[in-house]
Parts: structure tokens; sequence; C-alpha cells
């Protein structure tokens, strides 16, 4: 299994903040990557710079082999093979849900206006959207917002997705709804890294997880190791912590 | 903690390649961006230079000597341009941001003034300023009316400001209505009133936001104010055309030019700054 993702001692600061110190992963083909750890940990600043949204100070990370962190590479075409679903949906207001869809595959992928709207109302009828292809996103509950939001990083057949606390901005109601979705693309194999605070989603889905902790991997391993019989002490006070608050 | 790990760590040789290559790329793109602007520039300025009648247009636009001649009499007519500006300036947003207020409130009582308000904007916005300057300048003095000014610089400037308000009571507006419904939602929600709500959430937002173009109103503004020449108001425009006319020479008309772009080009400069400043430290996306 080749991996799809690695990253070598990538090291990120914002002024004197050291967000990530000399973090190492790898992420193989098919697999799906849950980051946890407390608020300010760097699970969000991890995905951002994996999608190039802020540039690293020390280290590598490698698409496919290919170092993306080279300045003299071309971003727009690295983003391209990433999906990247955000904590507070950014779907666009001004187009509708059939819009939002289809606007990358059709200006950034140059597929044909139809192809592309068969595509979208075959992936919304998938997770039960199709009645709200031509509603304007404001009109949808936060659930449907971010379901929306999913496909839309998915119509453009991302490499490699990245999902950044899909679920905190979502009433527990809702929450399902959205996991399901990520649970069928895992059956699908698609390559995932998320960040979440759902120990649960992550136990069901997760092939390794990483504990965080001011910018380092304290403890990684699968799921029922990590999330059952942690080693690290800060990991054990960390999800004490989770449990108290009723979310394991 | 973070502190010491920060001074412990070194940038590894990949991350020193890196530096450099990005230091490569910044000097290929100085290097682009020079030749590009001597090529551009350049080529402007020999088709200038060797047109037929260069000879006579620097003779009759460029004469330094007798710029610095004319220079004073302009400046001094500036100084009016400038007043106007900044009473007329004061007036308008006073005026405009009632009539915004007015034509974005809901209140039932105030239904007579919102369809007033539309009417004058409809009116202002869409009538020649030169054809409000001439009505007022003229129009006004003409009715004899007791405590009415007929001096022309204060008729000049009412003018002005009644077609100004009308635009920048509408660009105000527009800030207004961009405003997302939930911002007052959450401030109503909260308990404030309508007018709490206005004035300490949706104001404040929807004025950063017309920034930009309420500065393109304000620079509009300033140069409109020669318009008032037409009135027999010595202001920079009049200053130039007059000395323009007694000597067939246009150079006082670039003097005039050269002063306003003198103003509004620092002007704009110094907003870009400011807005831009207030993006950064209100935005963590920082990097796009």
């Amino acid at each position: 299994m080749s991996n799809v993702l690695e990253l070598q001692n990538v090291r990120k600061a914002f002024g004197s903040e050291v967000v990530l110190n000399n973090l190492s992963l790898q992420v193989p083909e098919h697999t799906a990557t849950v980051l946890i750890g407390a608020s300010g940990s760097g699970k969000s600043t991890l995905l951002r710079c994996i999608n190039l949204l802020e540039t690293i100070d020390d280290g590598q990370i490698f698409l496919d082999g290919l170092e993306i962190t080279d300045p003299a590479i071309k971003v727009d075409e690295i983003r391209r093979k990433l999906g990247m679903v955000f904590q507070s949906f950014n779907l666009f207001p001004h187009k509708t849900v059939l819009e939002n869809i289809t606007l990358a595959p059709v200006k950034v992928q140059n597929k044909d206006v139809e192809e592309a709207r068969d595509i979208a109302k075959k992936l919304l009828s998938r997770f039960d959207l199709a009645d709200k292809a031509d509603q304007y996103p404001d009109r949808l509950s936060g659930g449907q917002q971010q379901r929306v939001a999913i496909i839309r990083s998915l119509a453009v057949n991302p490499r490699l997705l990245l999902l950044d606390e899909i679920t905190s901005a979502l009433d527990p109601v809702l929450v399902n709804e959205v996991l399901s979705i990520v649970r069928d693309l895992k059956q699908d194999g698609m390559t995932m890294v998320l960040a979440t605070h759902e120990m649960g989603f992550a136990t069901q889905v997760a092939d390794e997880v990483c504990f965080l902790e001011s910018g380092n991997i304290l403890e990684r391993g699968s799921a029922e190791q990590v999330l059952k019989n942690p080693t690290n002490p800060k990991t054990q006070e960390f999800l004490k912590r989770v449990h108290q608050a009723g979310r394991l | 903690m973070s502190e010491k790990k920060s001074s412990a760590w070194s940038p590894s040789s990949r991350e020193l390649d890196r530096r450099a290559l990005r230091r490569k790329l910044n000097r290929k793109q100085s290097l682009i961006a020079a030749v590009s602007s001597v090529l551009v520039l350049g080529t402007l300025t020999i088709i200038l230079v060797t047109s037929p009648g260069w000879e006579v247009v620097k003779a009759t636009f460029f004469d330094i000597e007798y710029g610095k001649e004319v220079f004073p009499t302009v400046l001094k007519g500036l100084w009016i341009n400038l007043q106007l500006t900044f009473f007329g300036g004061l007036a308008i947003g006073v005026i405009a941001m009632g009539l915004a207020l007015l034509r974005t409130t809901k209140s039932p009582a105030l239904t007579p003034f919102r369809f007033l308000a539309t009417a004058y904007v409809d009116i202002f916005r869409g009538a020649p300023l030169i054809l409000i300057i001439l009505l007022v300048g003229f129009g006004v003095p003409a009715l004899r009316l007791q405590g009415i000014s007929s001096n022309v610089i204060v008729l000049g400037t009412i003018a002005v400001v009644l077609t100004y308000s009308a635009y920048v009571a509408e660009v105000i507006r527009s800030g207004i209505l961009s405003i997302h419904p939930s911002q007052r939602a959450a401030a109503r929600s909260l308990g404030l009133t309508s007018g709490q709500t206005m004035r300490f959430v949706v104001l404040p937002q929807a004025l950063r936001r017309v920034v930009p173009p309420l500065l393109n109103d304000f620079v509009s503004l300033l140069k409109d104010t020669g318009l008032v020449s037409i009135l027999g108001v010595t202001d920079a425009v009049r200053a130039a055309q007059i000395n323009a006319s007694r000597t067939f020479n246009y150079t006082p008309y670039v003097v005039a030019a050269i002063l306003f772009l003198l103003i509004t080009i620092p002007m704009t400069r110094y907003t870009d700054r400011a807005i831009r400043q207030r993006t950064q430290a209100q935005n963590s996306e920082g990097a796009i």
C-alpha cells in the first residue's frame, strides 16, 4: 500500500507560537486518519498546511510522492487533487446547491455543464438531497448544508479528502446524517484525514488515530489502542475530559 | 515553553534550500516586473515624444516657467475647492446617513419620509450635477427670498451637497443591505432594539464595507467642486481657465490637474492601507 500523503518533520509557527513542531505522518491509500486533541493543539493548522493554505516553516509534505511544499510547485494544481470541508460549511450563498457543486467541475476541470450537472445530481440523490438541488444554501439546515459541502468537494474526485471538524457547528441530531456520508466514503475507499471531537465516530472510521498535543503527535495507533487503552498520560487526561463531557 | 522550543530550532537544509529557491523566484518576478515596466512605459514615452505635434504640445501644455508663474493663483483657487469639499463633505455625510436610514427603516410612522427620501434620491441622483448647479446658482437668488444667501460659493456648495447626498445615501444603503440578516437576528436576540441594532451592529460593519466606494465618491466630490466655477467662483479650475485664456498657453490646466492629483492619490493610498490592515486584523484566512 502506497502513501497518498506523507508529512516529514513539519514545523509551523505563528510568530513565537509554535503550532506544529517536527510532526511526521503517513496516510496510506484508502485509509482514514483521525486527528484528535484539544482546541489549539494544531489539528486545523495541520489540515490547512496540507491544503497549502498555510506555508510551513520547515519539513516536507508529499502527495503521492511529489513534494508539494516545493516553492516552485503550481499550488492550484495541487489543490485540485485535494478536497477540503470546513467547520463552517463555506458554501457560496449566491449560488444554488447545484451551482455550488458544479462550479469547480465546470470551471476548473473544464467539464461539460450537462455532464457536471448529471454527476452532481447523482451525488445529491445518493445522499438524499435530490430535492434541494435548486435551493439556496441559506434555506437549508446546517446538516444539509454540510452534506452539500461534502458533495461539493467530492464532485472533483479528490485524491485525498480533508475534513476539519465538520460536525462542530451542528446540533447532535444533525451530526449523524453528516457522519453517515463520511462512513459511506470510507466504504468506497476514499483516503481521508479528519479532525474531529466525535470519539464514537472516530472509532468507527479510523484506521489510525493520532492524538495531538502542542503541535506534536503524542500517541498514535488503531482506534482500539488510542481511544480505549491510551498509554500516554496526556492522552488519558484528554480522553477523561472528553468522557466527562459525555462525548465518548 | 514554546519560546524555548523556537530558540532551539534551526532550519533544516531542506528549508534553507527552499528559502533560497523562494528568493530566486522573487528575484525572477521582480526582474519580469522591471522589464515589463520599462518596455511599456518606454514605448508610451517614445510614441509621445516622436509624435509630429510634440514640440507644440510641449510648449503650450508643459511650459515650466509659465507653470511656476501661475502656480500661486491656481493654488489659491484650490483652497476654495478644499474648503468646499470639507464643508460639503460634512453636510453630505449627515444628510446621506439620514436618507439611507430612512430608506431602510421599516417603521410605519416614518412611511411618508421613506417615500420622500426615495423621491429625493431618484431626482438628485438622476439629474446632471451641472444642471443642479445652474438651477440652484441662478434660480434661488431669482426668488429674492429674504435671508437666502446669494453668495455663489454657498449656492454652489448647496447644489453639490444636494446631488452628492443622493449618491452617498445609496452607497451607505447598499452597505446596510449587504449585512447578513443573521447579524440582525443575533443582535435582536440579545434584546437590542432595532435602533440599537442598527447603531452598534449593522452600521459599523456596513460603513467599513463601503469605505472604498465612499472614498471614490469623496475623490469625485473634490473634482466636481471644480464645476462651481460656472457660477463665477474662482476655484482652481477657474483660476487656470482665466490664465490660460489670457495667454493661450494651457499649462495652468496641467498645473491644476497635478495639484488635484497630489491630494487624491495619497488619500487613495492611505485608505487602501487602512482597509487592508483592518481586514487582516479581523481575518485569520490570511494565506490566500
